[in-house]
């Protein structure tokens, strides 16, 4: 089976608009210069210390990722449509959000099925009838996208909780203008560096009821040896706030406090990197070593705001990620401008069905997985592997989603013997407080293998600097 | 600035002075294993190098016997060791990691570079390394740390924890180094004043680079008292010990005035560094030298706790 993948340089013979000069850019790049600015880039990640897996997927702390030199382009135009698409979504998101933790709106009309929300594992009543600051439930939206057309773009996933990776949005683009400034003179790319500045103000933005001045924002991480830490530790440093750990803060009175050397310091909005389990050992897990006993008591009266809010994750689902059209239809009256991948749900008897018959053919995924585990690719799959997943599909098949095979789109790529079309997929991050923003870029991560679609880290992927031109 | 971060700048500098004590402390095994030996003090140089280490005996269950190939690899290389020369460097550099939005990039690089330095040794074949390339870049690595943060950092409340944490673990070790070359190496009180003593006495000195201070500082013999004058209340002396302590008290008063308030770790160190000022050698002999180093360490341990208390646990109200 031939599959016709987008190319996003070239349509047919010639080079499309905005990758306009890059093709001779790398054409005309002798191979010294090439290995010469790859072991330059290498050696800068190294220095600044970069190390970083995408949220669940693990892998040894000091690792770095592949970087590829070639940039990944966006015209202005396909941007606009992209930044209208993925605020919309993240509107939509928010509102499912306060809605599931309080009336439910949209289980009574029917929508969404009742046993999918409050039946679900994310789902955390601790959080019910709560309205966070601003109505904010998940403040950073990171919405995983691919492109199989020029005008096709497919929402994969929507990561609501604590989407890291970040950093290396704004580190490859310093890092590339570092390494060819041509480049940046010849092309006007819009700049992405005040990502850390609008964090800043959207944290702020969402300073709980009690907060008197100022609001006081740190960042809670798990500490140094989550692989994400130097994520952590870039962004406190670049938005001038305090990196704590769950050690740091304690609880007294109606607030949360930070120790330090001259005494305690009110806490008002933490941005955490630790998953709600750990957040609170009085409420959540009793082992944790990781939170704030008692944060959660001072989160409900507003003394402290939680970013994002506790229970965030029940609308990153994969079994509701179905459900994020009509949720766009539902509480913004809007058409969905970003389409979701057609998903079959294995829960259904008739679509299991579909689903089993069909597997060389589709995708198929845990509801709960990530990280690019525990899934089947079934055009990939050796026909011992296919009936191997089937069986575990059968055993349960609640925990099954499927989807088609996608064509994901191409974008060149530095292989060994110059350059070559790889697989690639987008996260852009959304910010959302009092405004809902989005810096113009986001992560492009790269199958770097030949012919995978897998773009993973922990699986041979690798990342590239993103660029949308400017209007 | 938050305890933890303050913590951690102050262990940072200890287990860098602590990495450069070890290696010094090798250098005089070193020398002392050249000379003939003397029965009737410990079992072998090497064997006070240990003990002044303070790892004799976590060294004497891994390995039993004291050679000096097997030292060597205590006090450098060996992870079991917790004051190895390797496990100081990876200390402070995690610490260093944990804050490292606290440190400069030149102060961070050099602390990285020396953790893939010494793991770059680990890998080498060790018949090729010599015990004076290990010192030797101990002391050179040490040292750029030091100085890039005397160099480059913010002089802010982090920059006096740093320092702090620099002098007090200075004073402790100049107060072992001291304590192990009287009280270990020479048990019986005839050998002091001999020819053999004062041949350790200046391995000591050269070991902490002092050899050549020493003589332009006091000239002639070296005599006891003026190696204690010299290691002990000479303010000249960057190593002596109310050097180090009025280090410490100059930095703990920057922070009482930073912070518009002083504690009780203001006094207590404010209270030592008037004692030792005070004192003469000719008291320090009286008391006994390994008499007051005991006690001299104890104050500094007291020292560091209140410190501790004070500023890095954060339950200071």
């Amino acid at each position: 089976m031939t599959i016709n993948y987008f190319n996003e340089m070239f349509d047919g013979e010639t080079v499309r608009d905005p990758y306009h000069g890059l093709d001779a850019w790398s054409r005309n790049m002798p191979e010294e210069l090439r290995t010469l600015k790859q072991s330059e880039a290498e050696a800068l990640f190294r220095r600044i210390g970069i190390t970083f897996a995408v949220y669940g997927e693990g892998g040894s702390p000091d690792r770095l990722i592949p970087f590829d030199m070639f940039p990944r382009v966006f015209s202005a135009e396909e941007w606009r449509k992209l930044d209208r698409g993925i605020k919309q979504r993240a509107r939509a998101l928010n509102a499912f959000l306060v809605d599931v933790y309080g009336r439910g709106e949209i289980v009574k009309a029917g929508r969404v099925p009742a046993r999918l929300v409050y039946g679900n594992d994310a789902f955390e009543t601790a959080v019910c009838g709560i309205v966070p600051p601003m109505g904010v439930y998940s403040h950073i939206v990171g919405i995983d996208l691919v492109r199989t057309g020029p005008e096709e773009f497919f929402v994969l996933e929507d990561n609501c909780r604590t989407p890291s990776g970040v950093s290396y949005m704004l580190e490859n683009r310093e890092i590339m203008m570092r390494m060819f400034p041509g480049l940046f003179q010849e092309k006007r790319i819009a700049p992405v560096e005040a990502y850390p500045a609008i964090l800043k103000r959207t944290l702020a933005s969402v300073a709980p009821r009690k907060c008197e001045g100022d609001p006081r924002v740190v960042i809670l991480t798990p500490g140094h040896f989550n692989s994400a830490y130097y994520e952590h530790s870039f962004l406190a440093d670049q938005m001038g706030v305090e990196l704590v750990e769950g050690q740091d803060l304690f609880v007294e009175g109606d607030f949360c406090w930070m120790r330090t050397t001259e005494g305690p310091k009110r806490v008002d909005v933490i941005y955490r990197r630790i998953d709600d389990h750990f957040l609170d050992p009085l409420c959540f897990r009793p082992d944790s070593m990781l939170g704030v006993p008692g944060l959660m008591n001072v989160y409900r009266s507003g003394g402290v705001n939680i970013c994002s809010a506790p229970g965030a994750g029940v609308a990153d689902d994969k079994a509701i990620y179905t459900f994020v059209p009509d949720m766009v239809r539902f509480y913004l009256g809007e058409e969905p401008i970003l389409q979701n991948v057609p998903t079959w749900q294995c829960a259904k008897p008739d679509e299991c069905k579909y689903v089993l018959e069909n597997l060389s053919e589709l995708v198929v995924k845990e509801v709960h997985g990530s990280g690019g585990y525990g899934m089947l690719v079934g055009p990939r799959a050796t026909r011992e592997q296919i009936s191997a997943f089937a069986a575990k599909i059968e055993e349960d098949p609640d925990n099954y989603i499927a989807q088609p095979t996608l064509a994901l789109s191409t974008c060149p790529t530095f292989v060994e013997n110059g350059v070559a079309p790889r697989h690639v997929d987008l996260r852009p991050y959304c910010l959302v407080g009092e405004r809902v923003e989005l810096v113009p870029g986001g992560l492009t991560r790269v199958a770097l293998k030949e012919g995978s679609l897998v773009v993973n880290s922990s699986q041979g992927g690798g990342v590239k600097d993103t660029w949308v031109l400017a209007e | 600035m938050l305890s933890r971060t303050a913590e951690n700048l102050f262990w940072m500098a200890r287990y860098i002075e602590r990495a450069e004590t070890n290696a010094r402390l090798l250098e005089v095994g070193a020398r002392n294993a050249l000379i003939p030996n003397t029965s009737g003090g410990f079992r072998t140089e090497w064997d006070s190098v240990l003990q002044a280490s303070g790892s004799a005996e976590g060294f004497y269950e891994k390995y039993g016997d004291v050679v000096e190939r097997n030292v060597e690899t205590w006090m450098f290389f060996d992870h079991d060791n917790p004051s190895s020369v390797a496990s100081c460097i990876s200390q402070a550099r995690e610490n260093g990691r944990i804050v490292r939005t606290a440190l400069t990039s030149q102060v961070w690089d050099a602390l990285n570079n020396a953790f893939s330095e010494i793991r770059a040794f680990g890998r080498t074949e060790r018949s090729k390394i010599s015990l004076s390339d290990l010192s030797e870049w101990t002391l050179r690595t040490t040292a750029l740390v030091r100085g890039s943060a005397l160099a480059t950092q913010l002089r802010n409340d982090g920059y006096d924890f740093t320092n702090i944490g620099h002098h007090l673990e200075r004073a402790d070790s100049t107060a072992r180094l001291l304590d192990v070359k009287y009280y270990v190496l020479l048990p019986q009180a005839s050998f002091v004043g001999s020819g053999l003593d004062n041949y350790q006495w200046r391995t000591l000195l050269r070991a902490m680079s002092a050899h050549r201070a020493f003589s332009w500082a006091y000239g002639g013999e070296i005599t006891p008292p003026k190696i204690v004058d010299f290691l002990v209340l000479n303010r000249a002396s960057p190593r002596s010990l109310l050097t180090a302590l009025e280090g410490a008290s100059e930095h703990l008063d920057r922070l009482a005035r930073g912070y518009g308030r002083s504690t009780e770790a203001q006094s207590q160190v404010r209270t030592l560094v008037g004692e030792l000022a005070e004192m003469t050698v000719d008291d320090i002999f009286e008391e006994g030298l390994h008499e007051f180093l005991t006690r001299f360490i104890g104050d500094t341990a007291g020292l560091a706790a209140t410190v501790h208390a004070t500023y890095l646990n954060g339950d200071v109200r």
